[in-house]
């Protein structure tokens, strides 16, 4: 081995650097990140499991209004979250913390409206006789499955609620830096992400035309 | 994505409000693409393609620009992409065994 490269590889190894370029706290989340990716793959995939081979699986289920005009809204307000969110963290990043504040609030504001109409969405659905082991039109398993997944992702929004509320105290309070902003950040695009598949997936491939 | 380095890393925070206005318009017309399709009546198997085709592009820009993927190390991307991918992949081995399940049920 020559010097040069003995040194290049000790550099690399020798401990004290970043090979991501990034802090532990970011690094952990995207870690968390790809882990929870699996969850949600593997709930769906059993969702579609059980949709295909059931053939009395209710195909045809949400109308246009309530269940799709509600699911569309609530898609576009987390989106328009996730859009504060990137101002937050930009404005955490030019360390103006005012206006970081307020931006996590705002995408606060956005979880909470997005919980609001979804669990209004579910009592539709609730009223129509859907139950965790039960439903009008087929397989039982369709609201199992149904509550499950849409419940777990709402359990992560609150949670991310929660999370962003933690993170405006303190980073309010300088008691949390910049990076702090940025990790919850990540946390909450990909809740947002995950709404991406859940949203196709479960409501417009069982539109009622 | 390596190669942008420090300047991209500043215009990722600094100077791209635009870029991410852009990004985030992209998102909202296609998710009205996706509801548009779901009223197209296609059969299911093309429905769940294009519906899933326009989510991972989604995904990619969300995961690109809102998580600032595209302004990190490319070494993160390779770390933790592939593998997600091929995990996720692996996970579709049990669909065979739904079709045959909807076989047996229909047959009796």
């Amino acid at each position: 081995m020559t010097e040069s490269h003995s040194e290049a590889v000790s550099g690399a190894w020798s401990g004290g650097g970043s090979p991501y370029a990034m802090g532990s706290k970011k690094l952990g989340m995207w870690l968390f990140i790809v882990s929870d990716v699996m969850t949600f793959t593997a709930l769906l995939m059993a969702y579609s499991y059980s949709r295909l081979a059931n053939p009395d699986w209710p195909r045809h289920v949400f109308p246009i209004r309530p269940a799709i005009l509600f699911s569309t809204t609530m898609t576009v307000v987390l989106l328009a979250s996730s859009l504060t969110m990137v101002m937050a963290v930009a404005a955490a990043h030019r360390g103006a913390r005012g206006p970081a504040v307020r931006w996590l609030l705002a995408t606060m504001a956005g979880g909470l409206i997005f919980c609001g109409l979804h669990i209004t969405e579910w009592f539709h659905l609730i009223e129509e006789g859907v139950r965790l082991f039960s439903n009008p039109w087929g397989s039982p398993l369709f609201g199992a499955t149904f509550f499950g997944i849409t419940g777990l992702h709402m359990t992560h929004v609150m949670c991310g609620v929660i999370y962003l509320g933690v993170i405006a105290f303190g980073y309010g309070t300088s008691r949390f830096s910049d990076e702090d902003v940025e990790v919850s950040g990540l946390y909450w695009h990909f809740v947002d992400l995950v709404w991406m598949f859940v949203f196709p997936m479960i409501y417009l491939m069982s539109v009622k035309y | 994505m390596s190669g942008h380095g420090e300047a991209a890393h500043e215009a990722g925070h600094e100077g791209s409000y635009r870029l991410f206005l852009i990004v985030w318009i992209s998102l909202v017309v296609i998710t009205f693409v996706e509801v548009y399709i779901a009223y197209l009546e296609f059969p299911a198997v093309t429905m769940l393609l294009m519906l899933i085709g326009l989510s991972v592009l989604k995904a990619g820009l969300i995961v690109a620009y809102f998580m600032h993927m595209r302004f990190e190390k490319f070494g993160l991307f390779l770390t933790l992409v592939p593998a997600t991918i091929f995990c996720i992949g692996m996970m579709t081995v049990i669909f065979p065994d739904s079709l045959r399940l909807l076989h047996v049920r229909l047959l009796h």
